[in-house]
């Protein structure tokens, strides 16, 4: 039987791994290889990788040798594909038909597309064509104000006139294979996953949604993939902030009767 | 001493399948006929559609030699897409031929209302044993996306099914030519017993 997916969403600004709250406010948080492999060994279902850097020119410099060990996001890709057992989906900055190629051939499974959807939806569509559906992810932010939604790209910054059914239409007629429903007004919260928005959007799409935004305990994660027409859940801090986070959410969603995969711990070495 | 030639079309996700192939033995990433010849086993992987992969392979594999290295026996595992174009024909973006290898044809899953792609991690139902399968069980997920899966398959080379609204070939085998719908190198724990068992075979 197919499980429900759940996803821990690695944010990376500027040659760090960091914490977001409404899109604005970033706290630098670590290393990405690091946070991708302990992802890894505690068996995350699929991992969404998202270049958020603002900065044209940063280094990675790693904290114990001030050694810059990356200045490009291609190279830190490269290198965390190595250690991601599990599917990982990447975005962030990818404007072409080469830039998505440079992501899936640095070990990128699926690209994740945003702004792109809105500004050219034409070249998301020959992406599909190309990588097939499986391979591109949709991804929309959505901003709540006065229970009205509307939908930001460029990093939460531009404002789209579409209203959201008529997008979420518009980009599945795209053939993209996944959408990804994020909320900027629950994003860092811990507030609880939006469920309006969550049930309206999964109304109106027939293929699988990923939600995130606003996920501060397990409880939000069970009444999130609850809800008809979730196919996962994903958050970024939760995974960042709580101890064993992995492991324990799928124990407890396991325990509460949602169809995940059981929890699990793989030492790399003793997979093989 | 195993040497596993992971064959390079441009279809991307070689080097996943090295980064998991490469911690149980050597491996080699190629498109050339020397090395599918020094090479004691052969992986095919896959992403995308059917007709772009089908275009690539023959533009860039020396299908010949291919072949002739599955006719001496060759242990070979199509992954995905390099599992369906093993098959007669596709029907994903426009009817092509594949390499018809095996007996089916590859269309559209009818999933009987659930979304497509199928995405996500599912188990397999062994319908015969096989040596792919040893130390695995209906426990096992493994990570599947793909809406495409062979139908009208000669019976007798379906190793395994799952289920997502219908049931469909997930593991097809005849002899030492395999293939697995889902993705091993994506598969954590289950994926690295399945490659090596496969790696087992001779």
């Amino acid at each position: 039987m197919k499980k429900q997916r759940v996803i821990p969403v690695v944010l990376f600004r500027d040659g760090f791994v960091v914490q977001s709250r409404g899109f604005r406010e970033f706290k630098k948080l670590g290393n990405p290889y690091s946070t991708i492999k302990r992802l890894s060994e505690w068996g995350a279902d699929e991992i969404i990788f998202l270049d958020i850097s603002r900065d044209e020119k940063w280094s990675q410099i790693r904290t114990d040798t001030y050694r810059v060990v990356a200045m490009d996001f291609l190279s830190v890709l490269k290198d965390s594909a190595k250690i991601a057992f599990m599917p990982l989906a990447c975005g962030g900055g990818i404007r072409t038909l080469q830039d998505a190629e440079a992501r899936i051939s640095g070990g990128a499974d699926k690209i994740v597309v945003n702004s792109l959807l809105f500004n050219d939806p034409k070249l998301v569509k020959g992406m599909v064509t190309e990588f097939g559906s499986q391979c591109v992810i949709g991804s929309i932010d959505v901003l709540e104000a006065n229970s009205d939604y509307t939908i930001f790209v460029d990093h939460g910054s531009q404002k789209i006139s579409m209203g959201l059914c008529e997008a979420v239409s518009i980009i599945q007629d795209l053939g993209v294979g996944e959408i990804f429903l994020n909320s900027i007004s629950r994003d860092g919260s811990k507030a609880g996953f939006d469920p309006t928005l969550i049930d309206y959007v999964a109304s109106m799409v027939d293929i699988p949604l990923i939600v995130c935004g606003g996920a501060g305990t397990e409880t939000d994660f069970e009444f999130a993939l609850k809800r008809p027409g979730v196919d996962a859940v994903a958050a970024a801090n939760y995974f960042q902030h709580t101890e064993l986070s992995v492991y324990r959410l799928h124990s407890y969603l396991v325990q509460v009767g949602c169809n995940v995969r059981p929890p699990r711990h793989l030492k790399l070495g003793e997979m093989k | 001493m195993t040497l596993v030639c992971i064959l390079d079309y441009g279809s991307g996700n070689v080097s996943s399948v090295n980064n998991m192939v490469s911690q149980l033995t050597d491996s080699k990433i190629s498109n050339l006929a020397n090395d599918l010849d020094n090479c004691t086993h052969i992986v095919l992987p896959g992403v995308g559609g059917f007709a772009a992969a089908m275009t690539k392979i023959k533009e860039t594999l020396p299908l010949e030699s291919l072949i002739s290295n599955l006719e001496k026996g060759k242990p070979f595992l199509g992954i995905c897409v390099g599992m369906q174009v093993l098959f007669q024909r596709g029907d994903e973006f426009g009817s092509v031929d594949g390499l018809g290898l095996l007996e089916g044809r590859v269309s559209k899953l009818s999933s009987n209302g659930l979304n497509l792609p199928h995405v996500g991690w599912n188990s397999i139902e062994s319908v015969k044993p096989h040596a792919l399968l040893s130390g695995l069980s209906k426990e096992d997920d493994f990570y599947f996306t793909h809406s495409y899966a062979p139908e009208g398959l000669n019976e007798d080379t379906v190793i395994a099914r799952t289920e997502y609204g219908e049931s469909f070939t997930s593991i097809v085998g005849r002899d030492n030519l395999l293939g697995v719908q889902f993705h091993p190198e994506k598969s954590q724990s289950s994926g690295f017993k399945l490659m090596e068992n496969f790696l087992e075979l001779s």
